[in-house]
């Protein structure tokens, strides 16, 4: 007993330590950067990127307005937050980061515009941004055409890989596998209803988890239901679960939708205490939203929950609160933008070089240990290994953490078997 | 010599002489490649501006439903570009490989029917006239002949925009749903991508653009041109005078159809992609906005409206990205409140009086005279 409170005692202070000691050469570094210490612009910089003595410009690019900008706007925080942190240690190979920041408008035409007034005009070193996987497909082009960098921070379906993309979000097999075998174990789940919104997703991440559910589970689908994005009657829905009575409801609906469906639920008489639900699509941001007391007792599988309870976590909360005020919450997604601007930072101190190229070829392998997920390092395929977790909503809008996995799961864009 | 008899009066012709100069050689000149593709883009609209100019500036319909013709015109060019962009090589990753990437996702094994004719480029071409000229023909039948206008008839175009991208976002493993169609390459082997190919594509799209406004100008000037007019004014007398009224207005709707749908194909070719974003209401709306602020009477104030409304909206976005939105709201409000008649009206009221009497100077040397009206013969 003793033993534990000591280290309970101990780690915060041989943290503080550590901090400060990584914080020293930062201040030294501060003055000289300007002079001679930090290397020269032509050496870290030979394609003409927007890189000075002083500054590096990156861009950032989210919805700002628009049906997308409730969920973006944590992203664009996080990733504020990041490079405020950055540049307060003294920036990036001696060079302050600069961020321009551009509006996607939920448009994702204009994503690619202004993608690609980024790379052109702006000349950005790296993009942290998009959202949606349509936004990311719209980009995607560009990216590769002008040779950018783009740093994707949201879960989404896989099945694509480029050398100028980093996904520090999960893939699905990432956010999905791990999540079904505790269900199954934990609960005994044999049948399954899925409801998901009808985009491509929802679908790949479905047809993923029906192939685990059907091949390595053994169990049943008993539905599988798609509704049009935007959409607020699931009164047919909710009584075909009630019909079939499954052992698990696996969802992944998204957006406003899920304010419907959650109440809708509550009112048919559905008691999530009773009824497993498992959710892929639900974070601390749409809770806001749907209001704990229409979701509590639902499981959600995820990376990262506010609540987690590790050193990195209980410092980047009180930052990201301090910064953006007391009442935001922090979700799966705005945790893995934050990551972007960090992966960036050590990859290019890797490299030696602002380079994309460089970059791209120095990512596999770096590795970030101040996440607020705990540990993380990029695969050779450009994501992210990470832990998948489960957390229980509570009426406080916050999750509990129930389980994760032991070790980080590797990510897997393509998935054998799963096609 | 009556000036009405030729092509162009002289207002009409300074506008086409400084259109002209600036899109051939001011534009091309003065911006970088990524700008030129911009203004590229903005001129997609101005097929649009043009066609409304025709349908609701002369023919007194208004469409709210552009963006489904606009859309179709698109997703045919986009269905040949990526057909093009999903060979069997760029696709070895897919299951089914030789079929569009999001087919696949979707489950889909083998290329649906609907889609084998876009292999031929002569096909899309026709396709891109054709497919939004009989939509719209049978729309404009269904409507006109029953007498149904005005506001119905902008209300049953704004239920078609939002059924038309109801179905594509729902049919997703036929249309790309929400996504759209992406990644387009290439056309005919030829890359659209790079700056030189987005150079030639601006000054085909430009050379497209006259090729437009000549007909648009064509038609206002034969009878067609003032039957329409006059049934903007005063329709009953038209129908009584013996013309039927619903086949004029069908086919006004119609040309604005096609006009819209060249616009949206070439979109498709500047920016690389098609999505329903541009099918809906939304887009339907704010492509009657670029003709209002322009002026839905003229010509080239759509298209200057179409032009300059979206330049407003990428450098507004670009300085203020929390904020633009608002600004672009109060720049529409300013110009409906301020200048009915958009932009042309204000070249007509103030600088077109100035231009008359200059002329009018150099013949008379006289400065006070400017009795010279638009349209009065010339001595």
């Amino acid at each position: 007993m003793s033993d534990e409170a000591n280290k309970g005692l101990l780690s915060p202070l041989r943290r503080k330590l550590l901090m400060g000691m990584a914080a020293l050469p930062a201040i030294t570094m501060l003055p000289r950067a300007s002079f001679a210490q930090a290397p020269a612009t032509s050496a870290v910089n030979s394609t003409g990127l927007a890189v000075t003595d002083t500054e590096v410009t990156v861009g950032i690019l989210h919805s700002a307005t628009g049906t997308m900008a409730i969920s973006e706007t944590g992203s664009i925080e996080a990733e504020k937050l990041a490079i405020e942190q950055i540049n307060a240690m003294g920036g990036v190979l001696g060079r302050k980061i600069k961020f321009i920041q551009e509006d996607g408008a939920s448009d994702w035409p204009t994503f690619a515009e202004k993608a690609k007034k980024l790379l052109v005009n702006d000349k950005v070193a790296a993009i942290m941004g998009c959202w949606t996987s349509a936004s990311r497909k719209a980009v995607l082009p560009v990216m590769e055409q002008y040779n950018g960098m783009l740093y994707y921070p949201t879960f989404y379906e896989g099945l694509e890989q480029s050398k100028n993309v980093i996904y520090t979000g999960q893939e699905a097999t990432q956010q999905i596998l791990a999540g079904l075998n505790w269900i199954a174990k934990e609960k005994g789940a044999k049948s399954f209803f899925f409801i998901g919104s009808d985009y491509i997703w929802p679908r790949t991440s479905n047809k993923i988890a029906r192939k685990h559910v059907e091949n390595v589970l053994k169990g049943k689908v008993v539905g599988e239901e798609y509704y049009p994005l935007g959409n607020t009657q699931f009164n047919s829905v909710i009584n075909k679960i009630k019909l079939t009575k499954p052992d698990v409801i696996f969802t992944d609906v998204v957006g406003g939708s899920n304010v419907a469906f959650y109440k809708q639920l509550k009112a048919a008489g559905i008691d999530l205490s009773k009824q497993a639900l498992l959710t892929i699509s639900v974070t601390e941001d749409e809770i806001d939203g749907i209001g704990g007391e229409n979701i509590a007792g639902a499981y959600a599988c995820m990376k990262y929950f506010q609540s987690l309870d590790n050193p990195n976590n209980k410092t980047f909360v009180p930052a990201f609160k301090k910064m953006w005020g007391e009442k935001t919450v922090i979700g799966d997604v705005t945790q893995a933008a934050y990551l972007g601007p960090w992966l960036w930072k050590l990859t290019v101190e890797k490299a030696g070089s602002f380079d994309i190229d460089k970059i791209a070829a120095a990512s596999p392998g770096i590795e970030f240990k101040g996440a607020p997920e705990g540990y993380v390092r990029i695969h050779e395929n450009h994501h992210l290994w990470s832990k998948t977790r489960v957390g229980r909503a509570k009426l406080d809008g916050q999750f509990e953490l129930i389980y994760e996995t032991a070790d980080l799961v590797e990510p897997d864009p393509f998935p054998k078997g799963y096609q | 010599m009556v000036i009405n008899s030729r092509f162009f009066n002289r207002s009409e012709l300074i506008g086409f002489i400084v259109l002209a100069a600036v899109l051939f050689v001011i534009l091309p000149l003065s911006l970088d490649v990524f700008r030129l593709n911009l203004v590229a883009k903005y001129l997609t609209y101005a097929f649009v501006a043009l066609g409304l100019v025709l349908c609701w500036g002369y023919g007194g319909i208004l469409s709210l439903g552009q963006g489904v013709f606009f859309g179709l015109g698109g997703y045919c060019m986009a269905m040949f570009l990526k057909l093009e962009a999903s060979s069997v090589e760029n696709t070895k990753i897919q299951s089914t490989p030789g079929i569009p990437d999001f087919m696949d996702w979707n489950q889909i094994t083998s290329l649906p029917l609907f889609w084998q004719p876009f292999h031929s480029l002569t096909f899309t071409i026709l396709a891109i006239i054709l497919v939004p000229g009989i939509f719209a023909l049978i729309i404009g039948t269904a409507m006109f002949k029953r007498r149904v206008g005005g506001t119905y008839f902008a209300i049953i175009t704004q239920a078609v925009a939002a059924i038309l991208t109801i179905l594509i976002v729902g049919q997703q493993g036929y249309t790309g749903g929400i996504n759209g169609m992406t990644d387009l390459r290439t056309l005919k082997g030829w890359d659209i991508r790079p700056d030189h190919a987005k150079v030639i594509l601006y000054f085909v799209e430009v050379v497209l653009l006259f090729a437009c406004i000549g007909i648009a100008q064509f038609i206002r000037l034969t009878k067609l041109g003032r039957i329409l007019v006059a049934m903007r004014e005063q329709e009953d007398r038209v129908r009584f005078s013996g013309y039927s009224v619903a086949n004029f207005k069908i086919f006004a709707f119609c040309m604005a159809a096609v006009f819209a749908a060249i616009g949206g194909a070439m979109f498709a070719l500047n920016v690389g992609f098609m999505s329903p974003s541009f099918v809906g209401i939304v887009p339907s709306i704010e492509m009657v906005i670029y003709t209002a602020v322009g002026g839905r009477m003229s010509i080239f104030g759509a298209i200057w409206g179409a032009i300059l409304v979206n330049f407003a909206k990428t450098s507004l976005s670009e300085s203020f990205p929390q904020l633009w939105l608002f600004g672009l709201g109060a720049l529409f409000i300013a110009v409906v409140l301020a200048f009915p008649n958009g932009l042309s009206g204000l070249w007509a009221d103030y600088v077109q009086p100035r231009i008359d009497r200059l002329f009018a100077s150099r013949k008379k040397s006289d400065w006070k005279d400017n009795s010279v009206a638009d349209g009065a013969p010339a001595e």
